[in-house]
């Protein structure tokens, strides 16, 4: 293995060079800013060039000229996009994403509650589904090739194939309208107690849990596969260390780089992407809030929505990032 | 009506009939609710309406955009929420759509129907404790019919001219005459508020069975009940809760695993499997909304009436009936009113599919080619498939239909009163008048056939002004004639609301005015665990 040179306390070096990770993760930090920011212009932008007029829509067949006229001065949509952008962003800047179009409440205050359903489901998910992915991905690779490998595989392989709302339904149908022993549907509300919250997203989690487990699974075993072949892994087995001992003190390590981004695209995915699983479990999530709103074109919410979960995936493919350079010691010490 | 009565009594009594059906129909022959219990209480030994329980409704049609202003409302749980927790001054009868009294006691028109005076009950609290007054009348119908209002009842309200309290009575002016003003005041929206909700107009302060306990937007709603009703008719159940379900799929499970008591909105592709189920029941209720297609009457080719007539031959009706609303609806005849409204024309001939006849206009229109026809999922459920079936019974008159599938998202905005052909659904309306001046006077915003004739202005603004209800039904009849031979709607069937409850669930009234028992599912109802 080669070692980096010692970084010694030189005068005269810049600072850049004395902590070169730290800086890693500061270019990381910044170049995300700038990217948020990009976003930020792309989703005013998109929203704006998006067909249809919230005044119609809204109203719907009750509209009437006078009544859609009225409701857009109130808004004041005719103000050019350059300073509805900016305000719009030095409200974004301190927290306030303005007020919905269509209930005139606080769009923050809404999205907080939201976004607060999402993360705890999101949560309950990734803590059963991340550390099973990667247990079973070890055990696959530790019975590689045999029918213990052969199950996960065509097990997790069946499970990622089926759609996910087909999932959510099958799961209902045996445990809640057949046996009755599980909670539907999975509306969460303020109030509620938390192990009734958590009865309560029995299902979803469930059923997320079988989604993402896959993916995070076969790249598990892929990764650890890939380093099994390498010659001091040979030395390991020739040494005569146990095969799960190998896996998981000496393969693993070196194949956490891949398996860290897919974990966190499978975050991402839990938070940004289960409206269709929100819509099934009738669960008040932020997918199922973005969705109403496009649907009415309320376009401070959608901004809102659009922004936040654009801010969750750079979060995590950024953190993804800076920990898959601190588990790389190539990438940890750069020359 | 007597008559209708005893046969069904008997019906039941042999047990061809369930007592939900009972009620419903016996309603429907003409009998007040209390008078149908009393029949079927005398018939089958029926319980009373009983009180208490936790009543569940798990329903479509909410989003996290719904606001508690009524003047908001448009959907339906929305809707509901209006009719739980608020009251209009009128209501309408559940079978007959005829206007009976709710907050108004009583009304009177000047004989040219120009002024009305309404007497509004002295009896009657808001759910913080004030009494209401004339006052909070006025200033609520004020608020919806502002010119700066945001209100959905504007349109409803634009002939009024004066609202005042005169000797503690209501007096409306309007501006031109108008026979259907209580009708018209039994539009959701207007729900009577303190001070007319202008000092907080989301604050659900109303008359209503039901006070507002949480209101999540988009997630649920619950109720409980206002032990100060002025009505001992209504609300029986001690609360209410409504969940948002726009899943189709979860609603049912929701049901048949026994966490909610009633759902709406069935796909009636589904209703057959529904009906297996042991423990669910379901409802359909007959309505004024209906499904068809649009020709607009200025433009080329669907200019030449002939070729309007050849299109509304070519279309099978009875085929729409049984494979788009899976049997759930009635047969339409091209003129968009049905027998659920009141004075409804009657004795105008059926037109029905003739591939001959269509054939026949198509070669006199002198059109020669395909017709476009754009429709989407939302035009309403199964418009995709009902334009196929119509391209299919076309063909067999040698007309040719091009359909072209549009995206769902911006179909009312892109297509539908725009493209000259296309499919459309439209909701109830309370009266025919209302009926025909939202989409078929020259000047209406929505005149989505451009259907323009000035003798049929005339004809509906002589309805309005006529108090004399026989000569009016006349009229009517005439405007209806007109429409279904010379205008550009092809109408194949009006949908039936379909619901579905659980078996503990009783005492639902269908109700022609809307979905849901008109809105007043919640209070309607009651548990029988």
């Amino acid at each position: 293995m080669i070692h980096a040179p010692k970084v010694s306390f030189r005068p005269g070096r810049k600072l850049t060079q004395r902590f070169p990770l730290l800086w890693t993760i500061v270019q990381r930090l910044l170049l995300s800013i700038v990217l948020l920011f990009a976003v930020s212009i792309v989703i005013f932008g998109g929203v704006e060039a998006l067909p249809g007029d919230f005044a119609t829509t809204y109203l719907g067949q009750s509209a009437t000229p006078q009544a859609i006229a009225n409701i857009r001065a109130e808004l004041g949509i005719d103000r050019p996009i350059t300073t509805r952008y900016f305000q719009w962003l030095g409200g974004v800047l301190t927290g306030d994403f303005g007020m919905s179009w269509a209930n005139r409440n606080s769009v923050t205050e809404q999205i907080a509650q939201r976004l607060g359903n999402s993360l705890f489901l999101a949560f309950f998910a990734a803590i059963i589904s991340v550390p099973l992915a990667v247990g079973l991905g070890m055990v696959a690779v530790l019975f590689r090739n045999r029918l213990p490998d052969r199950i996960i595989n065509v097990a997790s392989l069946a499970a990622i194939s089926l759609p996910e709302f087909f999932v959510g339904y099958l799961l209902i149908m045996w445990f809640s309208v057949q046996t009755g022993i599980a909670v539907f549907p999975a509306t969460v509300y303020e109030g509620m107690s938390f192990l009734d919250r958590l009865s309560a997203i029995a299902l979803p989690t469930a059923t997320l849990v079988l989604v993402v487990l896959a993916h995070m699974m076969r790249m598990t075993r892929a990764a650890i596969i890939n380093v099994m072949s390498s010659p001091y892994i040979e030395t390991a087995e020739l040494k005569g260390l146990g095969g799960l001992r190998i896996i998981a003190k000496h393969a693993a390590p070196n194949a956490l780089a891949p398996v860290i981004n897919v974990v966190a695209l499978n975050l991402a995915y839990l938070i940004v992407g289960v409206v269709v699983v929100e819509v099934v479990f009738v669960y008040p999530g932020m997918g199922q809030y973005m969705v109403d709103a496009v649907s009415v074109r309320d376009m401070p919410v959608v901004q809102a929505c659009g922004f936040i979960f654009a801010a969750i995936y750079i979060f995590l493919n950024m953190t993804a990032d800076i920990l898959a350079i601190i588990a790389n010691p190539r990438l940890r010490h750069p020359r | 009506m007597t008559d209708e009565i005893n046969f069904l009594q008997r019906r039941m009594m042999i047990g061809a009939m369930s007592r939900r059906d009972f009620l419903g129909r016996a309603m429907a022959a003409g009998a007040t609710f209390s008078a149908a219990s009393a029949l079927f209480a005398s018939s089958a030994n029926a319980q009373e309406p009983k009180k208490g329980g936790h009543l569940r409704l798990g329903l479509k049609g909410g989003a996290s955009t719904d606001s508690l202003d009524p003047a908001t409302y448009t959907s339906s749980v929305m809707f509901v929420a209006g009719r739980t927790w608020g009251d209009t001054l009128v209501e309408t009868h559940p079978t007959t759509g005829a206007p009976v009294p709710s907050l108004a006691e009583s009304w009177e028109p000047s004989a040219d129907a120009l002024v009305w005076t309404f007497k509004i009950r002295k009896d009657v609290k808001f759910h913080n404790g004030d009494a209401m007054k004339v006052e909070d009348v006025v200033a609520t119908l004020k608020r919806h019919s502002d010119e700066a209002s945001k209100s959905g009842a504007l349109g409803l309200l634009s002939s009024i001219t004066g609202i005042e309290s005169k000797g503690g009575d209501l007096l409306i002016t309007l501006k031109e005459a108008n026979a259907d003003l209580p009708l018209i005041l039994s539009d959701y929206h207007l729900l009577i508020q303190p001070n007319g909700g202008l000092d907080d107009p989301s604050a659900p302060i109303g008359t209503g069975p039901y006070k507002l306990t949480n209101f999540q937007p988009g997630v649920r709603l619950t109720f409980e009940r206002n032990k100060d009703d002025w009505r001992s008719d209504r609300g029986y159940a001690d609360s209410v809760e409504i969940i948002v379900m726009n899943d189709a799929t979860a609603r049912v499970a929701a049901l048949s695993s026994g966490q909610v008591h009633l759902i709406n909105s069935i796909d009636a592709k589904t209703v057959g499997l529904m009906k297996r189920a042991p423990k669910v029941e379901v409802l359909n209720t007959p309505g004024k909304g209906f499904y068809s297609f649009l020709m607009h009457c200025d433009t080329a080719p669907f200019d030449n009436n002939d070729l309007r007539l050849a299109l509304k031959y070519a279309i099978d009706r009875e085929a729409m009936l049984k494979q788009v609303v899976g049997g759930y609806g009635t047969i339409g005849n091209d003129y968009p009113v049905n027998e659920n409204y009141a004075l409804a024309p009657e004795g105008i001939e059926q037109r029905t599919y003739d591939p001959d006849k269509a054939a026949f206009h198509f070669k006199k229109s002198g059109h020669s080619g395909p017709v476009v026809l754009r429709t989407a999922e939302s035009a309403f459920p199964g418009a995709v498939d009902a334009a196929v079936l119509f391209q299919q019974n076309a063909k067999k008159a040698g007309i040719q239909i091009d359909v072209k599938r549009e995206p769902d998202d911006g179909y009312w905005s892109n297509v539908w009163n725009v493209q000259p052909f296309c499919a459309s659904y439209w909701g109830a309306r309370p009266t025919q008048d209302l009926r025909y001046s939202t989409s078929y006077a020259s000047n209406a915003e929505w005149n989505d056939t451009r259907f323009k004739r000035p003798d049929f202005d005339k004809l509906m603004l002589q309805a309005r002004s006529e108090l004399d209800e026989t000569k009016r039904k006349e009229i009517y009849r005439q405007m209806a004639v007109m429409v279904r031979d010379e205008g550009g709607l092809i109408l194949p069937v009006f949908n039936d609301f379909l619901n579905a409850t659980s078996k503990s669930l009783k005492g639902f009234v269908h109700d022609i005015g809307n979905d849901l028992s008109n809105g007043y599912v919640a209070s309607r109802v009651w548990l029988d665990a």
